[in-house]
């Protein structure tokens, strides 16, 4: 699956989409697909602030648990409340219903360190 | 610098990576751990049939008039009282009562096939060559002989018209020495799902027909090669023990729930006297079943607490299909927190989350 080209990536394999000062972040397609099935996703509290590329919650697939890492900082406006009772729509849908959380962008400048969809396309067929 | 290590390929390598498999390092092999969904792979098996290559695991073959008085001094289970063609379980021991592995002995023809976990494998050879006695032959057949097992509540109807045995007359833990598709096979009543299924023993170089001749003559019934992945799923769920988890050279058959394979009867083998002082005494930590209330998985390693205190950890743990979609565990627990019932807690990534200890298994295929 081609990387959708309006988006903005990390090397940890996570997505953004930036809104104005909003940002919507998931897990690509590659990283879903690296994991298998998703059956759990534990996601920040709504209100916390975080720091972009930190740890801030986890991802599990049947076999493994996977650390999930922000790519952007600020304050976390939302969490996918669906994924509780269908975690499995990180793989149905990893840029649609699957989206994990928003956060209000603290530092618009932030988004130097991310990759573009070509950047991304390199590193996640490595 | 690290040298890499260089990993063995079953005989079903090859069709592994047709398949679009997804290979990781298991045991020394190259294995593949799920096809297209450890889920749907689980479903497969537990709805239909699924295939799996367990090549992975040692095949030694024992031979010599004393093989069965020899095997019954280094086993906790009786093995001279198996019948022609029986399989039997069986676990090695240390002296402490440790398991050293446990394995399956198929009684055949003039000789016995004794089946290790691959990790297994070295250490299971050397401590019979340590150990081998007068008449007793050791030939050790891993990743030379296949493991092809077929799983399911559909693998009797399948595989009847592929061999010439007459499968409604296989009983469980029975095999028969016969043809699969026309190859020399052993054909197993054995398996590790909690289903109906056989295991059919066959030499590497046919394994590949027999692989793909149920592939593609059963893919409309619904046949789907499955990879470890879903084997552990499945196997926790029946309630089977997995060496390394439930069963180590610290952990007993004892601890593990395993009575049932253990005849104290028999006057000599190694560990007997750890293991009956333990039933003995009774106050040993042991292997109990959990079910998580939430939805957060308990994994090895977890550590459980009864009453606020330390009372043991998780030793394996998985999603469960069969069981409601609910998580579920085994941990090693104090006796007083392995009480079916008992709310205990499970720590995930520093927080304590609620669980209830229950029977063993926690799936039971309706007949």
């Amino acid at each position: 699956m081609a990387q959708p080209e309006n988006l903005l990536y990390s090397k940890e394999h996570e997505w953004v989409k930036v809104d104005g000062d909003m940002a919507t972040i998931g897990i690509t397609d590659y990283a879903q697909s690296s994991l298998g099935d998703i059956v759990y996703v534990e996601l920040p509290r709504v209100g916390k602030q975080i720091e972009q590329f930190g740890n801030i919650g986890v991802v599990e697939s049947v076999k493994a648990v996977s650390d999930l890492f922000t790519p952007v900082s600020g304050e976390v406006l939302e969490v996918n409340a669906a994924l509780e009772g269908d975690p499995a729509a990180v793989n149905r849908d990893p840029y649609g219903a699957g989206w994990l959380f928003k956060v209000k962008i603290k530092d618009a400048d932030e988004r130097s360190n991310l990759l573009s969809a070509s950047d991304y396309e390199k590193i996640a067929h490595d | 610098m690290s040298t890499p290590i260089s990993l063995r390929r079953t005989a079903l390598h090859a069709e592994h990576g047709k398949r679009g498999a997804r290979l990781v390092p298991f045991a020394g092999f190259e294995m593949p751990v799920q096809y297209s969904s450890i889920l749907k792979e689980h479903d497969a098996v537990r709805e239909r049939a699924g295939l799996f290559d367990l090549s992975h695991m040692a095949q030694f073959m024992l031979k010599g008039a004393n093989v069965a008085s020899w095997a019954e001094t280094l086993t906790i289970n009786a093995v001279e009282s198996m019948k022609p063609m029986q399989a039997r379980y069986n676990i090695f021991c240390n002296a402490r009562g440790g398991a050293h592995d446990d394995t399956i002995f198929y009684r055949l023809n003039g000789r016995w096939l004794l089946v290790v976990n691959g990790a297994n494998a070295e250490k299971m050879w050397h401590h019979l060559q340590a150990n081998v006695a007068e008449n007793v032959r050791l030939e050790n057949l891993h990743g030379d002989g296949a493991l092809i097992a077929l799983q399911g509540p559909k693998s009797e109807l399948m595989l009847q018209p592929h061999v010439d045995v007459d499968l409604s007359k296989l009983k469980y833990y029975f095999c028969d020495e016969g043809t699969v598709y026309g190859r020399p096979a052993i054909i197993a009543r054995t398996g590790y799902t909690g289903e109906d299924g056989f295991e059919l023993f066959v030499f590497g170089e046919h394994a590949a027909e027999v692989w793909n001749g149920l592939l593609s003559d059963h893919e409309a019934d619904g046949l789907e090669p499955c990879g470890l992945g879903a084997r552990d799923v499945l196997r926790l769920e029946a309630g089977m023990p997995l060496y390394g988890h439930e069963l180590t050279e610290e952990i007993t058959p004892v601890q593990a729930g395993l009575q049932w394979a253990l005849k104290a009867s028999k006057p000599e083998f190694i560990g007997r006297n750890a293991l009956i002082e333990q039933l003995e005494r009774d106050e040993y930590p042991r292997i109990a079943g959990l079910i998580m209330k939430g939805r957060a998985p308990a994994r090895e390693g977890y550590p459980v607490y009864h009453n606020g205190a330390p009372a043991g950890e998780v030793r394996s743990g998985s999603i469960a299909p069969s069981v409601g979609g609910r998580n579920i565990a085994t941990a090693l627990l104090d006796k007083a927190a392995a009480i079916v019932g008992t709310s205990v807690e499970v720590e995930i990534r520093g927080t304590r989350h609620e669980a209830t200890v229950v029977a063993l298994p926690f799936y039971k295929r309706t007949k």
